[in-house]
């Protein structure tokens, strides 16, 4: 007996028993779907966070002064000396595979432009900022090295600002006035919408450091005239994140001059490592869920052998009528097994239409990231089939097993 | 010639915990191509043993089993089941039709481990369920069936297959004095037609049909008359 004849014989067999094969199948489509459903919502929400990761920079470290705020990490007191100029140039200089370095500062300041005002934050930085932070230019330029030195007004704003100050009109060449003084538009940035906290990242503009620093007095104190508040340095790809962290540490330990044993008055912080060490928990309560999918999966594999086993049983006459007339053993083992299969099979794409379906829902109802893996899809589909071969080896083999006289004698 | 079916010393037991019962004590018996044989006997004297054994559905305890010159009991599971699909066909007492299946369906079930295409299956179906006279019938359910009618699928499923050997255990035990006269007619007619016919009945008339009568008692024959 071919394959296909097999086939044939198992669908007849499940069509004539349509509501004990449907419920059979619930198991197996309760424990596919939720698969679908949970795996997809995990995964959205990781391909969120990695997003968001992406949108601060992917490979960025973070250093400040004084109290660690990243990765748990205790640092000094606040008040520690700040970062210097001469720190972003001995990073950059010093330490290797990274693929820029920028200081910042800013200052809180009102924009005007025509008759209209804006109060935002200006912020100074070196000219690496822009990759090192994932910004993308738009429109126009970043300014130059040798731009920033000479401390040009000039200015690149982000969508926001073009919005409420230019009515989103292309504002390049402009002229604006930033605290009393004329800067030039020179290029705008590529959105990059609401931070997952809900902070408008688009709402920014950028100049020259020294630039700030001068026209604002933004990081000059009576002792230090060149801090920065915060130093962004950029891995390049491919490079150790703890092999660079470890890196500028001992750098900035020596400039900072801190005795061996004593604690560091800084802190070098991986934001990508941050976000994913604050989104672990999510993620690996996305894997429970999985595991638990996959034991609905496994209930409903045990509960195809049972129906299996039922089937077995109550059709004993049969087995024995097909073996007394010329079935083998294997021809009957296969039927059962090709019927275990088709249930588990047919239960999973009826489980694939439900977890997609509810997958989308979720995504509608809750406003929350999925991401329909196809590769998922196929492995739920697979597994359902091998739910099939598995749960039903057993009942298929006891069937094969009957004697047929015993088997034509069974009441 | 050897004869189509040769028995020798046949025994054949059964254990139940320590119980033995002999349920054939030793039948040596030869059966020719083209007979016609009842078998009687009281109830439990192992007229149903001896036909399991003739269809190869079972294996003897002991002594010798020739069926159209296959040593049966040196057949493994898989070769006696395709011994059985090739050499036998079965009529068993209760019909044994498979449920919420049409009658074609039903007659064809041998030929599918033939590994018969399924549009020659429903052809050589037809025309044995016309022989039976049930051309009209062969898309009915058994439900939808006389218990004479089950009764002729069956014979139908057992022809279907153009069996050297037509076995059938009471295949009159469930149906009406009318009813059987119809069947016996069949049996009569593919006799007739040169198929050798072995059946087990209680009835005395239904034997007479029969050229040959084999009475058994307690395991063994007692009588075997022509
Ligand atoms: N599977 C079995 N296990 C144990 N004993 C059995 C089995 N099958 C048959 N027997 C015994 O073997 C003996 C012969 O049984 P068999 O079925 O051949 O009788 P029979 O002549 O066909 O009777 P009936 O006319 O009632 O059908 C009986 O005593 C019966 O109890
Ligand atoms: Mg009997």
């Amino acid at each position: 007996m071919n394959a296909f004849a097999s086939l044939r014989v198992a669908l007849t067999a499940l069509r004539i028993n349509a509501l004990r094969s449907a419920l059979a199948m619930l198991g197996v489509i309760i424990g596919v779907a939720s698969v679908i459903v949970l795996v997809s919502i995990s995964e959205g929400t990781k391909q969120a966070v990695e997003a968001q990761i992406a949108s601060f920079g992917a490979n960025l470290l973070i250093i400040r002064p004084g109290s660690s705020t990243f990765g748990g990490r205790r640092g000094g007191a606040g008040s520690a000396d700040p970062l210097t100029d001469g720190d972003v140039l001995a990073i950059r200089e010093e330490v290797a595979g990274l693929s820029g370095v920028s200081g910042e500062v800013s200052a809180s300041t009102t924009l005007v432009f025509g008759g209209i005002n804006w109060t935002s934050r200006i912020q100074g930085v070196n000219p690496d900022y822009f990759t090192a932070r994932g910004w993308i230019i738009d429109e126009g330029r970043a300014f130059s090295g040798a731009e920033d030195i000479a401390g040009r007004r000039y200015v690149l704003v982000g969508q926001t600002i073009i919005e409420e100050l230019f009515d989103g009109a292309n504002p390049i060449g402009q002229s604006i006035r930033i605290g009393a003084q004329p800067f030039e538009v020179i290029g705008t940035l590529a959105a990059k919408g609401e931070s997952s906290w809900g902070q408008d990242q688009d709402d920014v503009v950028f100049a020259p450091l020294s630039t700030v620093r001068q026209r604002f007095g933004a990081g000059m104190s009576v002792t230090v005239r060149d801090a920065v508040s915060t130093i962004y340095a950029d891995i390049a790809p491919g490079e150790s994140t703890s092999r660079v962290i470890a890196d500028i540490e001992d750098l900035l330990r020596i400039r900072r001059d801190i005795q061996p044993g004593a604690e560091d008055d800084f802190a070098v912080g991986s934001l990508a490592e941050f976000i994913r060490a604050r989104n672990e928990t999510e993620s690996q309560l996305g894997l429970l869920l999985a595991v638990g999918a996959g034991i609905v999966l496994l209930v409903g594999g045990i509960g195809i052998m049972n129906i299996m086993l039922v089937s077995v049983t109550e059709r004993t006459r049969e087995i024995g009528l097909r073996l007394a007339v010329g079935a083998r053993r294997a021809d009957v083992r296969n039927q059962f097994l090709i019927e275990s299969i088709v249930l588990c099979v047919i239960g999973g794409l009826a489980g694939l239409v439900v977890g997609v379906g509810g997958t989308l829902i979720y995504a509608e109802v809750g406003q929350l990231e999925i991401a329909i893996d196809p590769v998922i899809v196929a492995i739920a589909i697979g597994a359902s089939a091998f739910v099939g071969v598995f749960f039903g080896l057993y009942p298929a083999h006891r069937a094969s097993r009957l004697n047929p006289i015993d088997a034509l004698r069974f009441e | 010639m050897p004869a189509l079916i040769e028995c020798r010393d046949l025994v054949k037991t059964y254990t139940m915990g320590d119980q033995v019962v002999h349920a054939l004590n030793g039948v040596s018996l030869d059966i020719e191509a083209g007979e016609y044989v009842a078998i009687m006997g009281t109830s439990g004297s192992g007229k149903s043993t001896l036909m399991n054994l003739l269809g190869a559905l079972d294996q003897p305890s002991s002594g010798e089993l020739r069926i159209a010159g296959e040593n049966v009991r040196a057949l493994g599971p898989d070769a006696v089941s395709r011994f059985r699909n090739r050499t036998i066909g079965f009529v068993f007492q209760q019909f044994n039709l498979l449920p919420r299946t049409s009658a074609v369906e039903n007659a064809g079930l041998p030929l599918i481990y033939s590994g018969l295409p399924h549009g020659e299956r429903v052809a050589r179906a037809m025309k044995r369920l016309q022989q039976v006279g049930l051309g009209d019938r062969t898309d009915h359910h058994p439900a939808q069936l006389s218990g004479g009618q089950q009764q002729r699928v069956a014979i139908a499923r057992a022809l279907v297959n153009d069996p050297k050997i037509l076995l059938a255990d009471e295949p009159t035990g469930a149906l009406d004095t009318k009813t059987s006269e119809d069947i016996m007619a069949i049996f009569d007619q593919l006799n007739r037609e040169g198929i050798t016919v072995i059946l087990v009945t209680h009835e005395q008339e239904v034997a007479d049909h029969a050229r040959r009568q084999i009475v058994f008692r307690d395991g063994v024959i007692v009588e075997d008359r022509s």
